[in-house]
């Protein structure tokens, strides 16, 4: 693919018709993504996971997603085809969940599902599928991959399944990878070299990588730029690194609720007053 | 107020036993908070769990506020601690009201005056009347979590247990929930015991704790120590690393601590 963004997102709106009135998730978002990596954070309810699923178009009926543009590589993603959207879903674009235990099937040992995933994006022999899926195992660092191969998803740690879990997103080498939350259920040591593997990814392989979390903290340490989220508009986008400067409200209120290690301690934390013009107003 | 002295758990026998807590020792004076760390499996719930009564299968010796506790615990005992868990979600009955909820402990040891008692405990963790006759999926998990504090509260407890209490909050009710615990802790004198797997919430919460790993404590320090960052473990040294944020080249550095038996 040649220069310019991967991703395009304009002005995108997901809503819910319940039948207590319109729910909008997501109101009037808009962002870039190019070979970076790039964190959606939000608290509960910002709207930041619908959007991922959005890109993916996963959002189901009575949801309803409407965008001026949502494009990726020249591919109008909400004008293309169910077919169009199966060859992008997992082969270009692909999405790690939060939870392994709920993304893996419980029945069926890790290499057959790692293997599966190779094997439907292409016609391979069984001995090269295995040894493909042997090689991701060893990608993501996992030390024994013959015995996990053969491992049921229960008989694996929380970590190694989400690391199985990005093993089996990354074998079709996609351009774009979509991780929502992808290390929340983790230990933070596993939780770092989880993030090791992906940013590596970044930096070896040009991936583009949408980082859904919320936990800004990490966010700021880990990605490049950093969109916040709050009810479903963004409310700034800024460079992680210049996080600290956020001039939003929104985000200094996030900021400082936040207990520090390193700080006086054992005094009030700053609690976040949310004002009611944010509903209003995104960027 | 709280001696734990040789404290040991294991779940199952023979070759399936799991010994999830190992030999741990560690005195709580009253008033205080201490935190316990560690990640997970490394035994700090099951710690607070032995020492609330909820595991019986623990051996060693533990002294509550003087008394040598037994397997079993009275009811003096629980009117003297209490606990808070972690998942709002889990911990409160469905299917009763935040008043029942409240009410139940009251009955339960012939308190009386329950109108007074149950509206004063909302009252005091932050919820108006209003909250009284709703049921727990009306409302948001920080108030779940609220309503859990005033079901451990309206004992009039001397020491509550908290096992992460706040970690399935968004950060911002965190920050109310923690700041509601400090000022019941200041206004009642109370002594804590915070299990968390978050080193900046002990931090911000204790002046003392332990480090746990593998059913042991690795290390127990003072947050000042934490805070100039000094610990003389590597593992606490890691954890407090990684607690800081990501960074590469620290990454390549972590050391596996899970092989040591």
């Amino acid at each position: 693919m040649t220069e310019g963004p991967l991703l395009a997102v304009e002005d995108l709106h997901v809503d819910f018709a319940t039948p207590k009135g319109l729910v909008e998730a997501v109101r009037g978002v808009s962002f870039s993504l190019g070979r970076e990596k790039l964190g959606i954070v939000g608290e509960s309810g910002s709207g930041k996971s619908v959007t991922g699923r959005a890109i993916l178009r996963l959002v189901r009926p009575p949801g309803r997603v409407r965008a001026d543009r949502l494009e990726f590589d020249g591919i109008d993603l909400l004008s293309a085809s169910e077919r169009v959207m199966r060859d992008i879903r997992g082969e270009r674009i692909s999405m790690v969940m939060q939870d392994p235990k709920f993304s893996l099937n419980p029945v069926i040992t890790v290499g057959r599902q790692i293997a599966e995933a190779y094997r439907i994006h292409g016609k391979v022999s069984r001995r090269e599928t295995k040894r493909k899926a042997l090689e991701m195992l060893k990608a993501v660092r996992i030390r024994d991959p013959e015995r996990v191969y053969h491992a049921y998803p229960h008989e694996v740690s929380g970590g190694m399944g989400q690391r199985i879990m990005i093993a089996m997103m990354l074998i079709p080498d996609p351009d774009i990878l979509i991780a929502d939350e992808p290390t929340s259920a983790l230990d933070v040591t596993v939780q770092l070299q989880v993030l090791a593997i992906l940013d590596d990814l970044v930096t070896q392989r040009g991936l583009g990588l949408i980082f859904i979390s919320h936990d800004l903290s990490l966010v700021a340490s880990f990605c490049d730029r950093v969109l916040i989220m709050y009810a479903g508009r963004v409310m700034e986008i800024c460079n992680a690194k210049e996080l600290a400067q956020a001039r939003h409200p929104y985000t200094r209120g996030l900021l400082n609720c936040l207990p520090q290690v390193d700080a006086g301690g054992r005094v009030e934390l700053p609690v976040l007053d949310r004002d009611p013009a944010w509903l209003e107003h995104g960027l | 107020m709280i001696q734990a002295e040789n404290l040991d758990v294991t779940f199952g026998r023979g070759k399936h036993a799991v010994h999830a807590v190992r030999n741990v020792s560690f005195q709580v004076a009253e008033g205080e908070s201490f935190g316990l760390v560690g990640e997970s499996g490394s035994g700090k719930s099951t710690v607070v769990r032995a020492l609330c009564g909820l595991n019986p299968n623990w051996t060693g010796r533990v002294t509550i506020a003087g008394r040598i506790m037994a397997a079993r615990r009275d009811k003096a005992f629980f009117k003297l601690v209490q606990m808070v868990f972690q998942d709002p979600y889990g911990s409160l009955h469905p299917r009763h009201t935040v008043d029942r909820i409240l009410s139940e402990p009251i009955a339960i040891h012939r308190l009386g005056e329950v109108d007074r008692r149950v509206s004063r405990a909302l009252d005091e963790v932050g919820l108006g009347p209003s909250f009284r006759y709703r049921y727990p999926h009306q409302l948001s998990g920080g108030q779940r979590q609220r309503v859990a504090v005033a079901r451990a509260l309206i004992l009039e407890p001397r020491i509550l247990l908290l096992d992460e209490p706040t970690s399935a909050l968004d950060v911002s009710v965190q920050a109310e929930v923690l700041n509601l615990l400090q000022r019941l802790k200041r206004e009642r004198e109370l002594t804590y015991i915070l299990v968390s797997h978050n080193l900046a919430v002990v931090a911000h919460m204790c002046a003392r704790l332990a480090v746990m790993n593998h059913g042991r404590i690795v290390e127990e320090l003072s947050v000042e120590q934490l805070r100039s960052a000094t610990p003389s473990e590597r593992y606490t040294q890691q954890l407090l690393t990684a607690s800081l944020g990501y960074d590469r080249a620290a990454v390549d550095r972590f050391e596996d601590f899970a092989a040591e038996a």
